[in-house]
């Protein structure tokens, strides 16, 4: 039986490791290769890294530290920020990322993911959709580079992401985003009974317990930052991942 | 030594990073004169089939791949595209793969309801169908990372390595004589993908 997978989602800022709090108040959390390494130690099922700048200050990938990073990694990596063409997305491959994740540079244009997945296989594409509640509660898609709830439907943004060749939509709630409360598990709910390709989740995994919420609401994968990399009240630096009998007990 | 073949779709990083952590010595070859002295083979690949088949026949590697393989019968691994290559033909594509195995790459096919998603991505369990070099039964659960929507059917029962389940059993690995393929990622597959790529390198 394919297991669900829980991956740890590093941000990076300027080449440090660092953690938000609703895609804010980024705080510094430590040196990205470290956390790799235990992370790795750790046998984690996979690792996601987002470099939460790049498409904002429209810099490019930062190839060297990529490279280091997946010389580390004997298990899957996938890594976002700052990806607009296929020649960075050739780097990315050619330095030893297994996926890369777009959403800056596909949310007017999805092009870029038909492309990408005609030649790589849908499986190395991943598409993150960011949602985000309006005023009046409603979640709407996000932009997380300008800070803009944009007009779309996230709904039709996600499937027409997956007509394109997206082979997996990470689904973050803005507002879950490092509060470590439990998950959206409504919005789960919402994409997992349309989608087709795998849904890894993401914001707001605080427990074991939240993990397994969202798993009960059709995720596939979820995904945290908070929760491996804080620890108690004060969000003391601590970096941990659950043992993988643990993981198969709460989720099978 | 062993030569991973370069045709610009696989993730070749990731397999020279994990055959220099167990202690081996691994090298690039872009070019086919570079398979006169290869002692061990492996071809990877992510990506389409006929982008693989396609690549294969314009740099002109299938004849003396054929030679090394199947004549001279030197070891070979095959990860994920590069064991579906080494099949006869793949319901993704249109050319026909190098034939090596005899079995033919499917699509995975649940029902339309079905819970399961495709691609197959993630980490599985894996049953030994039988006795050989690459795997060995230790009495604990081995697991690997897949990614793929299509996976090998061998007309030879006997050639099937591993099988996993996805819905239902498919062929998770293939052998034949000389010729070693995973479908999963042993590259990324932690200390299961360790120790399956060094029962290659003792081989």
């Amino acid at each position: 039986m394919l297991k669900h997978r829980v991956i740890p989602c590093l941000l990076l800022r300027n080449g440090g490791l660092v953690k938000t709090l609703k895609f804010a108040d980024a705080k510094y959390v430590g040196d990205p290769i470290n956390a790799i390494r235990i992370f790795n130690d750790k046998e984690v099922d996979e690792l996601m890294v987002l470099d939460i700048t790049a498409s904002k200050e429209k810099k490019e990938p930062n190839y060297a530290l990529i490279e280091q990073f997946a010389s580390e990694c004997f298990m899957p990596l996938s890594y976002g920020g700052g990806i607009k063409n296929m020649e960075q997305a050739q780097r990315l491959f050619n330095s030893g990322i297994e996926k890369i994740c777009l959403q800056t540079s596909v949310l007017d244009d999805l092009s870029l993911v038909k492309n990408l997945s005609d030649k790589w296989g849908s499986s190395s594409i991943l598409v993150s959709i960011d949602v985000k509640k309006n005023w009046l509660g409603h979640p709407k898609l996000y932009s997380s580079a300008t800070g803009k709830i944009l007009d779309k439907k996230w709904i039709d943004f996600m499937l027409d992401a997956v007509k394109a060749g997206a082979g997996e939509i990470v689904l973050n709630a803005v507002d879950k985003d490092g509060t470590m409360k439990g998950m959206d598990t409504e919005l789960i709910k919402e994409a997992a009974k349309i989608l087709s390709v795998p849904l890894v989740a993401v914001g707001g995994a605080g427990s074991l317990a939240d993990i397994k919420a969202a798993v009960d609401a059709g995720a596939n994968a979820v995904s945290a930052g908070a929760f491996f990399v804080f620890q108690g009240p004060h969000r003391a630096v601590l970096i941990t991942y659950p043992k993988y009998n643990e993981l198969v007990q709460l989720l099978s | 030594m062993i030569s991973i073949i370069n045709y610009g779709l696989g993730n070749l990083n990731s397999i020279r990073n994990i055959i220099k952590k167990i202690g081996g010595e691994s090298k690039i070859i872009d070019d086919v004169k570079d398979l006169k002295d290869a002692k061990k083979l492996i071809l990877p690949g992510i990506g389409a089939f006929d982008h693989g088949m396609q690549f294969l026949n314009e740099r002109g590697w299938i004849n003396d791949l054929n030679e090394a393989v199947l004549v001279k019968k030197i070891p070979v691994l095959g990860i994920c595209l590069g064991m579906q290559l080494m099949c006869k033909g793949s319901e993704e594509g249109v050319l026909p793969g190098l034939g090596w195995f005899d079995a033919d790459v499917k699509r995975f096919r649940l029902a339309p309801d079905s819970s399961f998603k495709i691609p197959h991505m993630g980490w599985n369990a894996v049953n030994i169908k039988k006795p050989n070099p690459l795997i060995e039964d230790k009495g604990e659960e081995q697991r690997f990372y897949f990614v793929h929507s299509y996976h090998a059917v061998c007309n030879n029962p006997a050639d099937e390595l591993l099988s996993a389940v996805h819905g239902y059993e498919f062929t998770a690995a293939i052998s034949h004589e000389n010729i070693y393929a995973t479908q999963f990622h042993p590259e990324k597959s932690h200390r299961f993908g360790m120790d399956l790529l060094k029962h290659f390198i003792a081989i």
